[in-house]
């Protein structure tokens, strides 16, 4: 058997989504960290808070993406204070970005940047490895992002309403988590208007099942057949 | 109102017993020598202008700008000691690009108003630095619409809806309050502000004066612009820049009243200024 690396970083497999809708934006993410293989945390929250309207889909290092929050936090809170006017989701994303740009040797993060702003409506910005900043009308990121790429390019359209988006990002996250051994756990979202943000959980034994998926089960012995159907067959001489 | 403070003027880090500090006020007596700066906020935007009294004949005409942009949304006009001058707008154009270089959004105009008056405030703080001898108009146009400060000498910043520095100042305050900018746009707000500037010039004191102005709003797509008196020189350097339209350049210069050198014009805006102004000007002579 191969050895399993505890001491591994921390990474977040992860799926990562943002996207806009008619009036905001939503965001959504797993809730897998893993060290190596072992899953460190199962219930992560992946999508962190900078500012009451506008919040951070982190993945990559764990650490690394933490870190970068904390001070983009702090920055955007400065800026707020000194403009006397909540900051916009563009401030946020720039600010996010130069971190990553400028420490791009040290760090390890995608990150998806979303909110609303009462002058800009709802924006998603994402901001991969090396420190890049685009907006997006939706982005995808993290390890289960490689299996959404054609599913977003069906499934995704202009101007849906919020149950829309909603309902999108779920079955995004969930059909990632399906295909994707880094990404697993609750969904967990983000919904951003002008009412301000309303987080949104989705445990992930109740989540759609997909292709060649099993129930949720309690046990492998359920599974092979339990008390009632025939056991195993024993060991004999 | 002027009192002389001896003993207590000679350093700007000395406060006199009634507790004012000398050397600011005697600062801002340095902007009352200048030519009047002008700038009004009208319903869709900021025009500024400014009575550049010309030393001498020799000088080019459109030299010596005292409108500067300071960036795409947001220009300056400076009144006192030209070089101090320079200095605020050179700071001013850094803190703007700085800004933009972090946030990745242009600078409100509140606080690159705040920045200048900062910065300002700073040279009167130090024994081993004098205040500036300058004043300054800023105007801009950002999310929050137009908006107009001006920063004295004192590092004092506030905003205003018209505001005027300089030799005619006190004359040019009271013509601006008889406007009625919330109903004024900016393309009568250009006429206006033309004729504030030759109605307060003094043509006995003062012979020749160039006329400057600016204006941001949206006709010029909130993007700062100017006017300027060109020579033939600058004509293919113009021509290059119109193409992009960004600049609209335009001639007044008030000088033996030979008519200037008209290269583009955002049209005969700027010379129906003028003509407006010197017939209004007429209009008084003839009372």
């Amino acid at each position: 058997m191969d050895k399993v690396d505890l001491d591994s970083p921390h990474s977040m497999g992860t799926t990562i989504i943002g996207v806009t809708y008619n009036g905001g934006v939503v965001l959504g993410a797993d809730s897998r960290t893993s060290t190596g293989v072992y899953v460190a945390n199962r219930a992560s929250d992946k999508i962190t808070k900078l500012t009451d309207n506008v919040y951070i889909c982190r993945s990559g290092s764990a650490a690394d993406s933490q870190v970068l929050s904390d001070y983009v936090r702090y920055f955007l809170h400065q800026h707020t204070i000194q403009l006397d006017q909540p900051a916009t989701v563009k401030v946020a994303a720039n600010l996010a970005r130069l971190l990553s740009y400028n420490n791009k040797d040290m760090l390890q993060t995608g990150l998806i940047v979303g909110g609303w702003s009462k002058h800009e409506g709802g924006k998603i910005f994402g901001i991969p490895l090396g420190g890049t900043i685009i907006e997006q009308p939706f982005a995808i990121g993290g390890s289960g992002s490689s299996y959404l790429y054609g599913f977003f390019d069906q499934a995704w359209k202009d101007g849906m309403t919020k149950e829309e988006a909603e309902a999108l990002v779920v079955k995004a996250v969930s059909l990632a988590i399906a295909r994707d051994g880094a990404s697993g756990g609750v969904v967990r979202t983000v919904t951003i208007d002008k009412d301000g943000p309303e987080r949104k959980f989705y445990p992930g034994d109740k989540l759609q099942l997909w292709h060649e998926e099993m129930e949720p089960q309690n046990s492998l012995l359920d599974i092979w057949g339990g008390a009632t159907a025939a056991s195993p067959e024993p060991m004999r001489e | 109102m002027s009192s002389i403070g001896t003993g207590y003027d000679l350093s700007v880090t000395t406060f006199s017993p009634d507790g004012r500090v000398f050397q600011i006020e005697y600062a801002a007596k340095a902007l009352d020598n200048s030519g009047t700066v002008v700038g009004i906020k009208c319903k869709d935007g900021i025009v500024m202008g400014v009575e550049k009294l010309i030393q001498s004949k020799m000088m080019l005409p459109g030299s010596n700008r005292r409108i500067h942009s300071v960036h795409r949304h947001s220009g300056m006009a400076v009144a006192g000691l030209a070089a101090d001058g320079r200095q605020i707008v050179a700071r001013a154009k850094s803190e703007a690009t700085n800004y933009e270089s972090t946030y990745g959004e242009p600078i409100p105009v509140k606080e690159l108003a705040e920045r200048v008056a900062s910065y300002v405030h700073l040279c009167t703080l130090y024994w081993w630095l004098r205040p500036f001898g300058c004043g300054v108009i800023l105007g801009g146009y950002d999310r929050d619409g137009p908006q107009l400060y001006m920063v004295e000498p004192s590092g004092i910043s506030y905003r205003y809806f018209g505001a005027a520095i300089g030799k005619g100042k006190q004359a040019a305050k009271t013509e601006i309050e008889k406007l009625n900018l919330s109903e004024m746009t900016c393309r009568e707000g250009v006429i206006e502000v033309a004729k504030i500037i030759y109605k307060v010039h003094d043509e006995a004191k003062d012979k020749a004066f160039e006329l400057e102005l600016s204006w941001i709003c949206e006709e010029s797509k909130k993007e700062h612009q100017k006017s300027k008196a060109l020579s033939a020189i600058m004509v293919n350097f113009v021509c290059s820049l119109v193409n992009s339209e960004r600049w609209w350049y335009g001639v007044c210069t008030m000088d033996d009243g030979k008519d200037p050198e008209v290269i583009v014009v955002p049209s005969d805006l700027l010379e129906a200024a003028k003509t407006a102004a010197t017939t209004a000007l007429e209009e008084m002579d003839a009372d």
